[in-house]
């Protein structure tokens, strides 16, 4: 980011959540950049900007797309760049129509189940199945003509009008960004969980991607969009994941139905068939992963034991479970240093989930919230639960923290880094590694003389690792594993170096193939910690990053198509004529050899057949995707819809909030009635919800400490003086707080820093809410009301992040009522709104004209010629989509996910990607929907109500990364999203916070 | 106390000892004087990275007779440069917390307090319910015939705040046992 000309910030409070890592963004700003902060409130990353852009939440795809229209309008967009690397100049299937033909639907609705067919936004392909392009960017059917008409509507007019923004301050943010990029400078973006968490959130990703490929910035130094994600390692947690969707190394879950062989999880990963790009080589990590687990029971004569991974058939996540919880599907929880209690929507759904299991282990520091709310909970004091008739066993288990164990975190931008142990756990605490592993061992020996198969997966696992003197397993034996090893032959047991030495035969294992390379020679690489006065600004032998201590993605990209550098200032890789390679400043995200003048006949075949000026490599195509044929199940472009919950109409279209979100109709989970229904005005105001510096996340790590506790004591609430004027609150005072969902209460913050906004001629008032407090914890030294009861789940299909930054709600003057009586204040309101679960969960509102036109539209396979394809992202199981697709969250991280918070992706975006949360990938399918459409019998049903019903029976619909997160670097051109953590979600790994500097 | 003396008058002391901006000697009382940093008697250094957000600052950790006495930032890390924030700067209190607890504790089905449990019988408990949970929500087919080999029975969230490699553990153990519903804050 110090290497930045001009910087976004849009979607994330960066000096107070990531206050360390903004110091590159003063750097820039040092160095002469302009640093913008487009964000609902004024706040610490503000105070240090250039402009501040107040910005009505969930309405960012409204002022992107106006961007993106301005620049292509004006023709300021990197000309050079955009017809090479990205995929503007494909030509889109005839039978293609966008949300411009069709009321806010694009082709392939299904109204029966909410989602779409993307059959119709493939390529067109000649009769070789090479992808039809038109390099003069004139045909109607280009990307390029499509975008063009798709954002025409984007005005600034618009913009002034739906997101409160200013047109003087609209004219700065186009001039910004177009004279700080091209050939001689960089404009870079970040962003955090306030892009990814909404119904929306893959797809604001996605916006700002298809901004930073037109504008040049996708692979170059101090470009790219940043992730800035919130947890120590939530971006490795969704490299190597706990996540439903993914196994290690994006790659995904097999999904029932669709993968019931080998060889069709394999095609949805990659294959030569499919890609050109390195998901091509998918059998080969696919094998690795297997074979670290199941060792000799994982033979090429019985697919490498693929029968032992267990099968997703639909959304497995977080929110989805909590809800089979509630219907007793669930009998046991563990919690390994997450705080759902207080740190997940709508908490009061958490606590109750929670009463319904039969055992739960918490591990963690100390008692939070999650461990004590069968004794001190909030639903306990109102009487909704009672202690002695819970049923659930608790298991607080000690944890170890970061001094007392060895092992690595990986940062937002990709970059691994070793943590050695100082001292040893105290008591009975102990680390996730050795708990995990004892319990493995345990249950192994209780099952050794089962006969039963579905025993097999656990009594054939590789389970042997070495222990030291005091027991503990040895974290860099592990470590090895997850980098890869020679199986058999002269190097039996040797690391690998690189994950282009993993085979598919099984003579090499490997846990997860994106980190091959940070055991190389038996060296942790992680551990390296020469210093940054010795070295340059990459920085390459600080850590490693994955993959191959890249430390840029995409960075081919930094050079122009000829392999000179796009100017001297921006100098970061090129190409070595006479040396006949790539090099520069940074490990080459490319094949080092091959020249940019390469050309292949074949459009898919493999890495072999990249041609040299495809940069995006993990894309099937090797292109930047402006327009994504796959990967994103709401769309192939981003569109504005309106958040869950507003109160103000879709300037586009009748189709006012997103067609494909994700939303749960249940009397625990009620929604506002939305915009033009009556009842909407019992809840007028805006809730946005953000972390403070002093604080982390639900609190478990920081309300325990007396110095952070003392630092910001209580739960408050921002509001504008206009606002208080109007509610007749007292700076200082209390203040109650009450959505469709609970009633909280806070202290009174009365000040300049929120500002009321003119949306459609009327006033929006937003309200800021940080959500670090709970109550009933033990021992903590603060306490109060936690902010996300307060939150609905509703979730980005994509990622199934849920939406924290727009809620509908009202504030009055006072505490909130204490006891049973609180139910009865909630309930007040839900009643005088006429609330059910039906209320603002209508999906379809476009007229059934276009919804009629859009469920007809035709696949272009019935057009003759073969369509491209390309590997699925299969992490979205969602229906009619591919089959596979996930795109990426997080991000975080990308997410993304990702997470992602992910992408697919995420990437995706980057690529065109998708955001995803997980997938940095950029894994999207490209193939021709009949061949990844899921079997009938398996797409999801209906409505949320079955969804929500479908998680019950275990068997929703719909996956999704989170993100993301992937997280990635955003810079990279894919982004995925990440998924954040709170944060957000995906990462960057161009910049990333001093990364680069 | 020793008698005043103008000598000891703090102006004077300034400039009798060159401390022109009164930021040195001058002002340092005895027990100033008598007072060592932590950070200069510790036993070994540790190098480390900060367990709050994902930015990754570098963080050395002192000890001295095997426990943590301070925690700061390490300036050679190209990330941080030496840098920590608040919560960063307060991870010594995180480690050392007194709310922290570090025994096992359990709480029977309709308890309404926790009782202290061996940690060997805790593990062994939790894998016995860890068999049942399995078999008691195992699926091996969907309606159609397809493969699952999974159980719902079990779920997990978290990951986020702990290493790679125990991820690593984490998600290898749960996926050979069939559990799917495993998740952390990446999708929150």
């Amino acid at each position: 980011m110090a290497n930045a000309d001009c910087i976004i910030i849009q979607g994330s409070n960066m000096a107070e959540c990531h206050p360390v890592g903004f110091q590159w963004v003063s750097e820039a700003k040092a160095r002469g950049a302009r640093i913008i902060h487009v964000d609902p409130r004024f706040t610490r990353t503000t105070a240090i900007a250039d402009k501040h852009v107040p910005i009505r939440a969930g309405s960012d795809i409204v002022l992107l797309g106006a961007l993106i229209n301005r620049v292509l309008h004006d023709g300021t967009y990197f000309d050079e760049y955009v017809r090479a690397y990205t995929n503007a100049t494909n030509l889109i299937s005839d039978n293609y129509q966008d949300t411009e033909d069709l009321g806010g639907l694009f082709s392939g609705y299904d109204p029966e189940t909410n989602s779409y067919d993307n059959s119709t936004w493939s390529y067109q392909t000649d009769e070789a199945g090479a992808p039809v392009t038109d390099p003069s960017l004139e045909d109607p059917r280009t990307v390029f003509q499509i975008l063009k008409r798709h954002y025409a509507r984007y005005t600034p007019e618009m913009v002034a009008d739906n997101c409160g923004i200013k047109p003087a301050d609209f004219d700065y943010l186009v001039e910004s960004i177009t004279q700080n990029s091209g050939r001689e400078r960089t404009t870079c973006f970040a962003y955090a969980v306030g892009w990814t968490q909404h119904s929306l959130g893959a797809q604001f990703i996605r916006t700002a991607s298809i901004l930073q490929l037109l504008l040049g910035n996708m692979g170059r130094p101090g470009g790219g969009i940043m992730a800035l994600r919130g947890h120590a390692t939530i971006q490795g947690s969704t490299d190597i994941p706990t996540l439903f969707n993914l196994l290690p190394g994006y790659l995904p879950m097999p999904s029932a139905g669709a993968h019931d062989r080998f060889d069709d999880y394999v095609a949805s990963v990659g294959t030569p068939e499919t890609h050109k790009g390195f998901w091509s080589n998918g059998r080969s990590y696919a094998v690795n992963l297997l074979k670290a687990w199941w060792g000799d029971a994982a033979t090429p004569e019985n697919d490498f034991a693929y029968h032992y991974v267990p099968r997703i058939n639909g959304a497995h996540g977080t929110y989805q479970t909590q809800v089979r919880m509630l219907n007793d599907g669930v009998d046991g929880y563990f919690l390994l240093g997450q705080n759902p209690a207080v740190g997940s929507a709508n908490g009061r759904m958490q606590r109750m989930a929670m009463s319904h299991l039969k055992w739960m282990v918490v591990r963690d520091f100390s008692l939070i919230e999650s461990a004590t709310w069968w004794k001190n909970g909030p639903e306990i004091a109102t009487g909704e639960l009672k202690t002695e008739d819970i049923e659930t066993e608790m298991f607080f288990m000690p944890a170890a923290n970061h001094t007392e164990k060895a092992g690595t975190f990986t940062q937002t931008q990709r970059l691994v880094q070793w943590r050695h142990k100082a001292v040893n756990p105290p008591g009975d605490a102990q680390s996730e590694l050795d708990f995990f592993f004892e319990l493995g061992q345990r249950v192994r020996e209780k099952l050794k003389h089962s006969e039963d198969p579905r025993d097999r997966p656990l009594l054939d696992l590789t389970w042997d690792y070495p222990v030291d003197e005091e027991g503990e397993v040895e974290p860099e034996s592990v470590l090895a594993e997850i980098n890869g090893y020679y199986v058999g032959g002269e190097k039996d047991g040797q690391p690998l170096d690189n994950f282009n030495q993993m085979t598919d035969d099984g003579t090499t294992a490997g846990g997860c193939w994106i980190y091959a390379g940070i055991y190389a020679g038996g060296e942790n690489m992680a551990a390296r910690r020469k210093p940054r006065s010795e070295q340059d600004e990459t920085a390459a032998e600080w850590a490693w990053a994955w993959p191959a201590n890249r430390r840029i993605l995409y960075n081919r990209a930094s050079a122009a198509p000829d392999g000179t550098p796009w100017s001297e200032r921006k100098k970061f890789v090129w190409w070595d004529a006479e040396a006949g390679k790539w090099t520069g400043k940074d490990v080459p995200d490319f094949p080092v050899d091959r020249a940019p003048q390469a050309r292949s006949d074949k459009a898919y075949g493999g890495t072999a057949n990249l041609d040299g000026d495809d940069p995006f490599i993990m894309q099937a195509d090797g292109k930047g995707w402006l327009f994504a044929p796959s990967g994103m199940v709401d769309g192939p472009l981003p569109t504005h819809y309106e958040p869950q919950e507003s109160t103000v109409a879709n300037p586009l279209y009748d189709q006012q909030n997103s067609p494909t979100r994700r939303v749960m109709r249940r009397e625990d989970n009620l929604s506002a009635p939305g915009a033009g229904f009556p009842g909407s005005e019992v809840y007028p105001y805006v809730f946005t919800t953000y972390r403070l510096t002093e604080h982390h996340t639900a609190g478990g790590m920081s309300r325990w400490l007396p110095y952070l506790s003392e630092l910001q004591p209580e739960m408050f609430c921002e509001i504008s003086p206009e606002l208080a004027a109007e509610v007749g609150l007292e700076p200082y005072g209390w203040a109650t707080l009450v959505s469709p969902r609970a009633a909280i209460e806070a202290r009174v913050l009365v000040t300049r820093r929120m500002n009321p906004l003119t949306i459609g001629g009327k006033t929006v008032h937003q309200i800021g809410l940080p959500y670090h407090w709970g109550v009933g914890g033990t021992a903590a030294v603060v306490e109060g009301d936690s902010a996300n009861d307060l939150l609905g789940v509703t979730m980005d299909p994509n990622v199934f992040i849920q939406n924290s930054k727009y809620v509908a709600g009202t504030i009055m003057p006072g505490r909130r009522p204490r006891g049973p009586e609180l139910v009865d204040f909630v309930e007040k309101y839900q009643r005088e709104a006429g609330l059910s679960p039906e209320s603002g969960n209508q999906l379809i509102t476009a007229s059934d004209e276009n919804v009629e036109r859009s469920a007809a539209a035709d696949s272009p396979a019935h057009q003759g010629g073969h369509p491209h394809r390309g590997g699925d992202s299969a992490v979205g199981v969602s229906p009619g989509k591919t089959l596979g697709a996930e795109a990426g969250e997080e991000a975080e991280s990308t997410t993304d996910g990702s997470g992602g918070t992910g992408s697919t992706d995420g990437s995706a975006d980057g690529s065109g990607g998708t955001a995803s949360a997980d997938d940095r990938s950029g894994r999207v399918d490209l193939r021709p929907a009949e061949a990844n459409r899921k079997p009938a019998e398996a797409r999801d049903e209906p409505s949320e109500t079955a969804d929500a019903n479908r998680a019950v029976d275990g068997d929703p619909t719909d996956g999704d990364p989170d993100r993301g997160y992937i997280g990635e670097d955003a810079d990279a051109a894919e982004t995925g999203r990440l998924g954040e953590d709170d944060g957000p979600r995906v990462d960057n790994g161009n910049s990333s916070e001093g990364e680069e500097d | 106390m020793a008698r005043f003396s103008f000598l000891e008058w703090p102006v004077l002391r300034q400039f009798r000892t060159s401390d022109t901006s009164g930021r040195g000697e001058s002002v340092t009382s005895q027990k100033t004087r008598d007072t060592t940093a932590r950070t200069s008697t510790a036993d070994k250094v540790v190098q480390s990275v900060c367990p709050y957000c994902a930015v990754g600052c570098g963080q050395k950790v002192f000890v001295k007779d095997d426990k943590v006495v301070q925690i700061e930032g390490d300036p050679d890390s190209p990330i941080s440069r030496g840098r920590l924030c608040p919560k960063g700067a307060a991870s010594e209190q995180l480690v050392n917390s007194k709310g922290r607890v570090t025994d096992v504790l359990y709480r029977a089905p309709k308890a309404k307090d926790w009782q202290k449990l061996d940690l060997n019988t805790a593990i062994d408990m939790i894998a016995d319910r860890f068999i049942e949970a399995r078999r008691n929500h195992w699926e091996d087919f969907d309606d159609k015939g397809h493969p699952l080999r999974r159980t719902m029975g079990i779920a997990s969230l978290g990951g986020a705040t702990i290493d790679n490699e125990e991820n690593y553990l984490a998600k290898k153990l749960y996926t050979a046992a069939g559990a799917i519903q495993i998740e952390n804050q990446a999708r929150i």
